[in-house]
């Protein structure tokens, strides 16, 4: 079936997973539906102590068995050690048709590419894969097809209940015995723990693994006691300097820095920058640079953000400090300087859950507040569609992270990419895959000039007047295909491997099978 | 024919590209320079002289350097490879070529004859090429005059600071003491000819401060740009030779009054408190010029 972005679903995959195919970003306004709930075992007796011995033992009190489900999440980054241990342990007790849920998998958990060979793990749910998984699952090894998923659509899998977790393991930086876990105070910081939220509140078992136990009671705390089962020593749960690495250096690349200038030109002719403007950008060099560019606009018009909200790096917790920045509102720390801020300004630099963030089938989200959000792509075509997960020649190797929840909830989306990556065009007329729709895309900012979504005519007044060349999005793909040629389209093989889950759970598109390339005669 | 509008265009900034490498030539016009200069010489090996034409060749011939001027810096005529250079130079339909080394006229002369043989043999239009000469060396800066008037097709003369130093027995100081005479000789050797002239590059990329300030000092002694070793330097450039808004006004009003004064026989009056006659005229004129050059400036006046 086609669905809503064109997209031909086919008919097996909607029944082998179960899902609808997109028809469009809003199109749940309204809905009411029932949450899902965990069952819980009560802890009545104050004498049981939640302590285990090993991750063994907290696997085995868990009730693991073949066909369950296990959830992590990825504060750590790719410094994580928490699911090498636990699938190591879960591999050799000998459990089988294991699903990952997991909120991003990346480089570091290459080590459970063997457990998807052997069957070990056979359904694996992220945000997006990286290195080694990616190579496995874009080559068929992984059994079912595997879910990707935004972090919004991820929370709202969960509280609906499509997605049911047996048992979640949550790495924490510190854990008292009974359970109250942080994301500061122990050797392996992260800053927050809010995509774990999810996981405490509607997994059936809920396992702290910590280096780093602490006196009771470990307040305030990101996840409480209420929801804990067992608390779980290890000697290290991550790789501090791969969780939280030092501040980037600001960009000297100009091209970086050219395009940075037409973003920040573009924000501050467009309608939404005014004192109290909601903002949310990555941690790219271009983003950085646009971020610090806009600063220097904010300084000399006296205008103030009231909201800088998602993953948190140093140049925003820099703007705080100033006074250009109201509140932070954080999702995930990207390095130390926002690690450090979170436990130095707990008055303005403030956690929230997964849920606060994007999810959008609650009572509303932050994104939605968002004026504007600056993102990349490795690909945006002439529908305005993005993609963030399969590169150049169909291999899975992004994440969709909130891309598609920002887009969806902010006023003004943007999207900064350069017009050629290496030998590909990164504006072309269709997208290998679909990960965000066009219609929650309005700009596309590039190193030769910007093209506006023809749906925001109200954003064409701006666009015209902030200096940057103006361009339609056609014109700048077709700049694009002058320098490098039109690419032959990825041959895939048949078999459905991935799909990608829009943010209420339908099929926005799905990834095949790689298929070795040969050569025409 | 030498289209006298393309030999004295806006050259304030150019930009040195390394033929050798696709993704440096593929589309360095995003960063808006005025010239780029494409390196057969130093940046490419010896052994790599032929991988790089044929990338020069290609990179003319397909790619749209949207208004960009193309320079192409030669090897110099006491290598094996010139005289090849030149042919995929005109074949490809540089704009100009920047002759390395260059001592004398007749260094310029061997050059020109070259240039005139591909023009024919590709059945490209006489004149088509432009030409300009590096001086690096004692022997050239002093014969600079010479070298400025010496062909039709000249543009102008460039700078090499770093050859230049070793040849006078010392090195580049960030301080400008050691190029003082031949930025001097040079610029009043090209002013007296009616050619550009145009600086060295400046090499240190983690002092943009110096880079502007020596800018700046160029730009006072009466340069028309400079040598750049990396786009970042473009915009420092621009606006150091970019006339400024008060400028331009009054420029604007030192013509316009020279205009409506001559016609009503006064020579001498007074703008803005100042002292005006004719000799300003050209001057006027000229700010006015780089500023529509740079396009900065919309007015009729020029």
């Amino acid at each position: 079936m086609i669905n809503a972005v064109g997209r031909d679903i086919p008919e097996e995959v909607m029944a082998a997973t179960g899902r609808d195919i997109f028809r469009g970003t809003y199109v749940n306004d309204n809905k009411e539906y029932t949450k899902a709930a965990p069952t819980v075992r009560a802890v009545c007796d104050p004498k049981r102590s939640k302590m285990v011995a090993s991750i063994r033992e907290a696997i085995e009190k868990c009730g693991l068995k073949d066909g369950s489900t296990v959830s992590f999440h990825h504060h750590f980054r790719e410094g994580d050690y928490i699911v090498n241990m636990v699938m190591t342990e879960i591999h050799e007790m000998g459990l089988k048709d294991i699903t990952v849920c997991a909120s991003s998998l990346g480089k570091a958990h290459d080590a459970i590419v063997p457990f998807i060979e052997d069957g070990t793990i056979t359904s694996i749910y992220s945000s997006g894969v990286r290195g080694k998984i990616g190579e496995a699952i874009s080559n068929g090894k992984l059994k079912n097809i595997a879910v990707m998923y935004s972090h919004g659509g991820r929370v709202r899998a969960i509280e609906e209940g499509r997605i049911h977790i047996d048992a979640a393991f949550i790495g924490a930086p510190t854990a008292d015995e009974y359970g109250n876990l942080r994301a500061n105070g122990g050797k392996s910081n992260c800053g927050v723990l809010s995509y774990a939220y999810a996981d405490a509140q509607y997994a059936d078992k809920v396992v702290a693994i910590t280096d780093t136990l602490v006196p009771f009671p470990n307040i305030p705390a990101s996840i409480s006691m209420v929801n804990v089962d067992y608390v779980c020593v290890v000697d290290e749960i991550g790789n501090p300097n791969k969780i939280a690495t030092g501040a980037a250096k600001p960009t000297t690349d100009l091209r970086k820095l050219l395009m940075a200038q037409y973003c920040t030109d573009f924000v501050v002719a467009a309608p939404y920058y005014k004192d109290g403007f909601v903002y949310q950008t990555g941690v790219g060099g271009a983003s950085i640079a646009s971020t610090i560019y806009l600063a220097e606009k904010m300084r000399k018009d006296n205008i103030h953000m009231s909201l800088g909200l998602g993953g948190i790096a140093t140049p925003m917790v820099r703007l705080m400090e100033e006074g250009l920045i109201g509140k932070l509102v954080d999702t995930q720390d990207f390095d130390l300087g926002a690690v450090e801020s979170i436990q130095a300004h707990p008055d303005r630099h403030i956690e929230i859950t997964g849920s606060e963030y994007a999810n959008p089938m609650n009572k509303g989200a932050y994104v939605n507040k968002l004026d504007y959000v600056i993102l990349a792509a490795l690909e945006v075509d002439t529908h305005f569609n993005c993609n963030v997960i399969t590169d150049s020649t169909g291999l899975i190797t992004g994440a969709q992270g909130g891309h598609p929840d920002t887009a969806a909830g902010a006023k003004c989306t943007i999207v900064i990419s350069p017009l050629v990556q290496g030998r590909s065009p990164a504006v072309c007329t269709d997208v290998t895959t679909v990960t965000t729709p066009g219609e929650t895309v309005d700009v596309v900012i590039t190193d030769y000039g910007i093209a506006v979504n023809p749906a925001r005519p109200d954003l064409m007044e701006a666009a015209k007047n902030c200096g940057a060349p103006l361009y339609t999005i056609e014109e700048l793909r077709d700049i694009a295909y002058s320098i490098v040629g039109e690419p032959r389209k990825i041959k895939f093989g048949e078999k459905v491997v991935g799909i990608v889950e829009a943010r209420d759970g339908t099929i926005i598109d799905v990834v095949r099978q790689m298929q070795e390339y040969v050569f025409d005669d | 024919m030498i289209d006298e509008s393309k030999k004295k265009r806006l050259r304030r900034s150019m930009l040195f590209l390394n033929c050798q490498k696709p993704s440096l030539i593929r589309d360095p016009y995003v960063y808006k320079p005025d010239s780029i200069m494409l390196d057969l010489e130093d940046a490419v090996a010896e052994n790599q002289k032929d991988a790089a034409r044929f990338s020069l060749y290609h990179a003319l011939q397909e790619i749209n350097y949207r208004g960009v001027e193309r320079v192409v810096r030669i090897n110099g005529i006491d290598t094996p490879h010139w005289q090849e250079d030149i042919r995929v130079c005109v074949a490809g339909g540089c704009d100009v070529i920047r002759i390395p080394k260059c001592t004398c006229a007749n260094d310029v002369a061997i050059v020109e004859e070259a240039v005139y043989n591909a023009e024919k043999e590709f059945g490209k239009e006489e004149g088509s090429v432009l030409l300009m000469a590096a001086l690096e060396s004692c022997l050239g800066v002093i014969n600079a005059f010479e070298i400025c008037k010496s062909s039709e097709r000249l543009i102008g003369v460039a700078l090499s600071g770093g050859d230049y130093t070793k040849d006078l027995q010392t090195h580049i100081t960030f301080t400008g003491i050691e190029l003082a005479g031949a930025r001097q000789q040079m610029i009043i050797a090209a002013r007296a000819a009616g050619v550009q002239c145009f600086d060295t590059v400046f090499t240190n990329l983690d002092d943009m401060e110096g880079f502007e300030a020596e800018t700046e000092m160029i730009k006072l002694m009466g340069f028309d740009g400079k040598s750049l070793v990396n786009p970042r330097q473009i915009p420092v450039v621009h606006k150091v030779f970019t006339p400024t808004k008060k400028e331009i006004i009054t420029a604007e009003k030192i013509v316009r009054e020279i205009d409506t004064k001559k016609a009503l026989g006064i020579g001498v009056f007074t703008v803005d408190g100042k002292m005006i006659d004719i000799a300003f005229y050209d001057g006027a004129k000229r700010t006015l010029m780089l500023a529509k050059a740079a396009g900065v400036y919309e007015g009729d006046l020029v």
